[in-house]
């Protein structure tokens, strides 16, 4: 099979296979690390059942969305209880809240976060909770 | 019927894996087996045709009519529609692949008067659908990437954030998503709703749009509505891009399979499909040669040798019999 332009035509194969294996090229010889993020805060060491205001599965996919329901309805509707599936009542708060439990931002929620390279905007105006650099 | 045939297609494709992850526990088939598969026939897929193509000899050079030819100095020539140049064949490919040049000059026709006179206008709305569609797809396939790398690049943060910008809910909207999914459902129904279009519609054309309307629906959801166990998600495609591929423990969760399942269909067909337009856009033989056939001449290389009887041996054939009724002959 003769290639017309073949030196051409071969040059745009390379580019295009070079960014097609991208991901594996970039990665290879690599070992890929996975978070860890750390529930052993002071607060939750104290706690009899260690547990989440809801099931941890549930709290891995959708805390964000929890904390916006939270915000809303705190910041429009002035409801500032939460009820959880098992009845457990919460003060929907995110600094007084999550943060008195997880204390240690840098240690988990920071853990995964810049694993997934997301930068939640909300300590912009949130305090987060004072930590020892470690 | 054309239109049916692939939605049932697609339908059927969601059930397949819908049934695969969620009753059977497939997970390893459709997480780590079809995914690499479906790269491998890719890759593979694309560079034959590409080669398929390679072996076509190449045309003459095809000056199209959108600007002047270079000609006799004093005419002024059209440098990027109409180059005679490598650099000019760059730019005009280069719009021609940024910014879709030639479809800019899509227009419409419409006899009026019935049928007496054929009108022509402007018609930038599948320019601009197509363009939205494209850009829009490429910032959203560049996004996935912080899925692909352990430390992400702040190039990637940067589009990501610009693509988020008007902060709105959380997890943040991402504009694109939005472009995406009006585009293509533009890019759709202009083929239910206009008659011409209608008609010459294939399967063909219909297959790549649910498809891809389905891999931004799945996504949307995903994102936004049925969440999933996304540090999970990238357990996964770290484990495949660093060839140690495992099923994060805990689940990720249907909706992700079914998104990745329609994208591995996706990149199965690409190479046998009219979405060979992404490597054939760069071989399009009216974009990539430069318009030189004045200057230059090419030989067409498929031309079986012929005898040419020239004017000289005609000449020298005849030479008597012209001279004797008075035809003026080159040599004496
Ligand atoms: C009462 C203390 C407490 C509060 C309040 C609390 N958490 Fe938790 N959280 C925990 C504990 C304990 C775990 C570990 C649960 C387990 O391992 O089953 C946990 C787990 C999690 C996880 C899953 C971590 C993983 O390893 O997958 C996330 C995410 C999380 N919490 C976010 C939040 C957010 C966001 C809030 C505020 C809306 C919040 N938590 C409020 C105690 C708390
Ligand atoms: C522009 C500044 C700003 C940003 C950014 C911001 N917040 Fe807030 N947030 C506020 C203010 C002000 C209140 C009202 C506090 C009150 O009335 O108790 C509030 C209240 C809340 C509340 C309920 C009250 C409480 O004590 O927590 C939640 C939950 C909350 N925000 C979550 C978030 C989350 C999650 C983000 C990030 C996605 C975020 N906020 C980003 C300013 C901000
Ligand atoms: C198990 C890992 C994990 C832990 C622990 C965790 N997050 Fe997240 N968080 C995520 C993931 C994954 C996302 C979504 C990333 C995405 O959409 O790509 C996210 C997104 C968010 C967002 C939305 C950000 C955005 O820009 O869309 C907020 C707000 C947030 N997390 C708050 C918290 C807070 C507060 C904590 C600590 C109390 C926490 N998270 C702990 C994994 C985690």
């Amino acid at each position: 099979m003769k290639i017309y332009d073949g030196g051409k035509i071969l040059l745009g194969l390379i580019v295009f296979v070079g960014l097609a294996a991208f991901p594996f090229l970039y990665n290879a010889g690599k070992a890929a690390a996975k978070p860890d993020p750390k529930t052993d805060t002071p607060v939750i060491q104290e706690m009899a059942e260690k547990k989440c205001v809801e099931p941890k599965e549930f709290m891995r996919a959708g805390h964000m969305q929890m904390l916006n329901n939270w915000r809303d309805s705190v910041v429009r509707d002035g409801m500032r209880v939460y009820v959880s599936n098992t009845g457990s009542r919460h003060d929907m708060s995110l600094q007084n809240t999550c943060m008195n439990c997880h204390s240690n931002k840098k240690k988990f929620c920071d853990e995964c976060h810049n694993y997934m390279a997301v930068k939640p905007y909300c300590w912009d105006c949130h305090i987060a909770p004072k930590e020892k650099e470690s | 019927m054309r239109a049916l045939v692939p939605l049932i297609a697609v339908i059927a494709l969601v059930l397949l894996v819908f049934a695969g992850v969620q009753t059977a526990n497939m997970q390893f088939l459709f997480g780590v087996v079809i995914p690499y598969a479906a790269i491998a026939i890719f890759i593979a897929g694309f560079v034959l045709r590409v080669l398929k193509w390679g072996s076509a000899p190449v045309p003459f050079r095809i000056p199209t009519t959108c600007g002047q030819q270079k000609s006799l100095p004093w005419i002024k020539q059209n440098k990027v529609e109409n180059p005679s140049g490598t650099l000019g064949v760059i730019v005009r490919m280069a719009l021609e692949v940024l910014v879709f040049r030639s479809l800019f000059r899509n227009l419409k026709s419409e006899s009026r008067d019935g049928g007496q006179k054929v009108t022509y206008g402007s018609e930038k709305l599948l320019w601009l659908a197509g363009l939205a569609f494209h850009w829009s797809f490429l910032i959203i396939f560049v996004r996935h990437f912080r899925f692909f790398m352990q430390d992400v690049p702040s190039v990637l943060k940067m589009v990501e954030g610009m693509d988020s910008f008007l902060q709105m809910g959380v997890p943040l909207f991402y504009m694109t998503d939005a472009v995406l999914l009006g585009a293509v459902t533009y890019l759709l129904f202009r083929r239910f709703y206009l008659p011409q279009i209608k008609y010459i519609s294939l399967a063909a054309d219909y297959f790549p749009l649910f498809l891809i309307l389905g891999i931004g629906i799945s996504g949307v959801l995903m994102r936004y509505i049925y969440k999933v166990h996304i540090v999970g998600v990238k357990q996964l495609a770290m484990g495949l891009v660093t060839l140690n591929p495992a099923i994060p423990e805990g689940g990720i969760g249907v909706v992700f399979y079914i998104h990745l399942f329609l994208i591995c269909a996706l990149l199965a067909y690409f190479p046998f499909s009219k979405l060979m337009h992404m490597g054939g856009v760069f071989l399009s033989p009216t974009r990539n040669l430069s318009n030189n056939s004045r200057e230059k001449r090419h030989i067409n290389p498929w031309n079986y040798p012929v005898h040419v009887h020239t004017y000289e041996e005609y000449e020298n054939d005849f030479r008597d019999k012209m001279k004797a009724a008075g035809i003026p002959v080159e040599k004496e």
